[in-house]
């Protein structure tokens, strides 16, 4: 009896002490994988997700008067839109004002409430000059208000109010073309300002019709390049991979000079005499587009060229054998054994292409600029870094939308296949 | 012989670098007075004419550098109270923004003394003016017979065939097709600061939508005047003075004409003001003003320095009294205020081409 227990004890005992031995390695194992990977995790975060949720942020980011404001964001929140606000708000306002003078947040205030009203920043200005050094609460509320007649106006301090909330929809509407009326709700803004909408249609369809027209010149010679003989096709691979190493910005002033209108194709075109005036080549679609595929061929041609070499040529053959017409034994068998690379190199090319910027801003006119040229002008030009985090994340969405759409059509057409 | 060219070169950039490193060194226990320039032909220019005759005559060690305009760096040197720049070269908005945020100093004019000697746009709160450019028409000589001289001109298709060359954007672009639309140089800001003014100006450039071809960068529109894709443009006269220096026959129309300064502004905090003070009024002066203007083709704000200059050289200076006619200052605070509404009436309007 008691020897049994004592051995039923002593094997639950080697039990469990093996498991958890067995646990122990397999923990030891799972420590060592994940810190194996964790500095890629680490890299990828630092320098890919913590940026771009950053800059994402910003496209709700209304701190700016918060942070040089407390005490006014607080208190005029509380107001209620209606009459000119209590004197409290007021002298508060032109204190923090003259303090934001300091620190240098005041260039961040005059920004932020210029986006609401282009007239802030000399109202400010103005207001700046007049108030007193150090004086009452009512000193300054009197300042202040004699500064300009536009300190008694109630819409002055909603736009004051607008700006003090802690995030604002203002740059991805205004992304979409809308804003928000004095009374909250979101109207489109007047016609003469509507630009984005286009601008979006206009990407997209510019990166389509580059994927199209890639997707036409690349399948026929990445075809070629996987059923000629290696040392021919190498010789041809050089050709395609040459571009690469030149820079991009070479590559787009090239072509301004073969396309402009004292250009060599426009005066080879007239010294032989098929034409009399030069033909529009560039700065207009046409040139963006033929600067943009050639660009982007290779993209197209190299995951093409590598799905193709990897089908047999036995398929067709066999096809063909059993008294299918060539054309449509490549059309039925070969073609849809290549969808893969189709789906890669379209994908590549119309993602890469969806972001251009500088070749367009150099060989197009300013009805092809695309949303990247947009992003470029509010970082660069105006420092609104509101708008441009707006319309590069709506950018962003749009496509990874079109990449769901697209995984989602690929799938199926793999499934029907299956 | 090519071992020996490499071996120079390498002693030519140890020793670069030592200079460099010594520099840094010096700017980093902040005892050298430093400027900041935007660099490139430009600074070398600055540097031929200011830097070295100014070390000669005060003997003070001068530290120069160059940037590209960021108010971001001298905003952390004011707010950090670390600051090792002392003169910076900024342009006009940046001028307006950076004094308007205290990141400059606020000048003692009585102090400088100079106030009388430079045109009067030249002088402001926070800056004293370096140098002039403006933003001209300029056109193809050998393409007309009768020269085009106003943008009524440049807007008139019919005598002057072909295609013409502006800004894509809102800023210089409307001005010229209100000077076009007849409005006076100097009541077109106040125009353009109502809503109708816009529109006016918009409907004007409808008119020529169709002949022009738009530019991006500077460099452009006198290439494109040279091949002869465009037969009149907009363009920075110190792009076509240099073709012209190069023998092309590119003309300037200064009649309505744009100009802009840059400006010399002391960063809030540095410890080298009265230095800075001095270096300001030596770089004022008729003599030092010519030396600058003669090596690169912007025009001084002294004018006194145009007669020192060459016939040729001061017929090219937007501070030429005779290319002033007509011409008018750039408003910066009507950009400053007005310029991102605008531009994206622009945008909307030019999609639509």
């Amino acid at each position: 009896m008691t020897t049994m227990a004592t051995q039923l004890i002593q094997s639950d005992s080697l039990n469990t002490s093996l498991k958890s031995q067995l646990h122990r390695a397999e923990r030891l194992r799972k420590i060592k994988a994940v810190a194996l990977i964790m500095p890629l995790v680490i890299l990828l975060l630092m320098v890919f997700v913590a940026p771009i949720s950053q800059m994402l942020w910003r496209s709700i980011d209304n701190t700016e008067l918060r942070n040089e404001m407390p005490k006014t964001a607080e208190l005029i929140l509380r107001w209620d839109g209606q009459q000119l606000p209590s004197s409290e708000v007021l002298s508060t306002f032109a204190q923090e004002l003259q303090r934001s003078r300091q620190g240098g947040g005041l260039g961040r205030i005059g920004r932020r409430l210029n986006y609401e009203n282009p007239t802030f920043r000399g109202l400010l200005v103005r207001a700046l000059r007049q108030l007193p050094s150090q004086a009452s609460a009512a000193d300054y509320e009197k300042a202040l208000l004699g500064s300009d007649q536009a300190w008694s106006d109630p819409s002055t301090w909603q736009a004051i109010r607008r700006a003090a909330s802690p995030t604002t929809d203002r740059y991805l509407l205004a992304s979409l073309d809308l804003e928000r009326s004095d009374d909250g709700q979101i109207q489109s803004i007047i016609e003469e300002q509507r630009v984005y909408l286009a601008v979006f249609k206009r990407t997209v369809i510019i990166a389509g019709s580059v994927t199209i027209i890639c997707l036409l010149l690349g399948f026929p010679l990445a075809y070629l390049l996987a059923t000629l003989p290696t040392s021919k096709s190498n010789l041809l691979l050089i050709f395609v991979l040459l571009p690469f190493w030149t820079s991009l910005l070479v590559r787009t002033a090239s072509w301004i000079v073969l396309l402009q209108s004292g250009g060599l194709i426009n005066s080879g075109l007239i010294e032989l005499g098929f034409i009399e005036k030069p033909l529009e080549l560039i700065f207009n679609r046409f040139g963006v587009l033929v600067a943009m595929v050639h660009i982007l061929l290779p993209f197209m041609i190299l995951p093409l060229y590598s799905v193709m070499k990897g089908i047999s040529p036995n398929y067709r053959r066999a096809a063909i054998s059993l008294g299918c017409h060539p054309f449509s034994a490549f059309w039925k068998v070969y073609a849809p054994q290549t969808v893969s690379g189709v789906a890669a190199g379209g994908l590549l090319v119309f993602i890469m292409a969806l972001g251009y910027y500088i070749t367009p801003a150099l060989v197009g006119g300013p009805s092809d600029q695309m949303v990247s040229y947009y992003v470029a002008y509010y970082t660069n030009t105006t420092n609104n870094w509101g708008m441009a985090a707006a319309l590069g994340g709506l950018l962003l969405i749009v496509t990874m939308m079109l990449y769901l759409v697209y995984h989602r059509l690929v799938n199926q057409k793999q499934l029907v296949r299956n | 012989m090519k071992t020996k060219t490499i071996k120079t070169t390498a002693f030519k950039s140890l020793l670069g670098a030592g200079i460099l490193g010594s520099s840094l060194l010096l700017a980093s226990t902040a005892q050298a007075f430093t400027v900041i320039t935007f660099g490139g032909a430009s600074g070398e220019a600055i540097q031929n004419a200011y830097y070295i005759p100014f070390e000669k005559k005060t003997k003070a060690g001068l530290v120069p550098g160059d940037y590209n305009g960021e108010l971001s760096r001298i905003r952390s040197m004011v707010e950090t109270g670390n600051v090792s720049w002392d003169l910076v070269e900024v342009e006009s908005p940046e001028l307006a923004r950076g004094c308007f945020e205290g990141m400059f100093e606020q000048l003692d004019w009585d102090k400088l003394g100079i106030k009388d000697q430079i045109i009067p746009e030249a002088v402001e709160e926070c800056g004293v003016g370096t140098f002039v450019w403006s933003t001209v028409l300029a056109y193809d000589a050998d393409k007309f017979k009768k020269a085009p001289e106003s943008w009524q001109d440049f807007w008139n298709v019919k005598d002057f065939p072909g295609k013409r060359g502006l800004r894509r954007g809102a800023k210089f672009t409307l001005e010229f097709a209100l000077f076009a639309d007849g409005v006076s140089v100097d009541k077109v800001y106040d125009v353009l600061r109502t809503p109708e003014g816009v529109d006016r100006a918009f409907a004007k450039l409808d008119e020529i939508s169709a002949h022009i071809q738009w530019w991006e960068a500077g460099a452009q529109p006198p290439q494109w005047l040279v091949s002869g894709d465009v037969v009149m443009s907009s363009s920075y006269n110190g792009r076509i003075a240099a073709a012209q220096e190069e023998g092309r026959n590119l003309a300037i129309a200064w009649k309505g004409s744009i100009y802009d300064l840059d400006y010399w502004a002391i960063v809030k905090g540095s410890k080298k003001r009265d230095l800075a003070y001095d270096f300001i009024r030596f770089a004022s002066q008729p003599d030092t003003q010519a030396a600058y203007s003669s090596g690169f083709p912007y025009g001084p704000v002294n004018p006194a320095a145009l007669p020192s200059l060459s016939p040729e050289q001061a017929a090219r200076m937007p501070t030429n009294p005779k290319n002033m006619e007509g011409a008018t200052a750039m408003d910066t605070d009507f950009w400053i205020d007005y310029g991102e509404e605008l531009e994206q009436r622009f945008n909307a309007w030019a999609s639509q081409l």
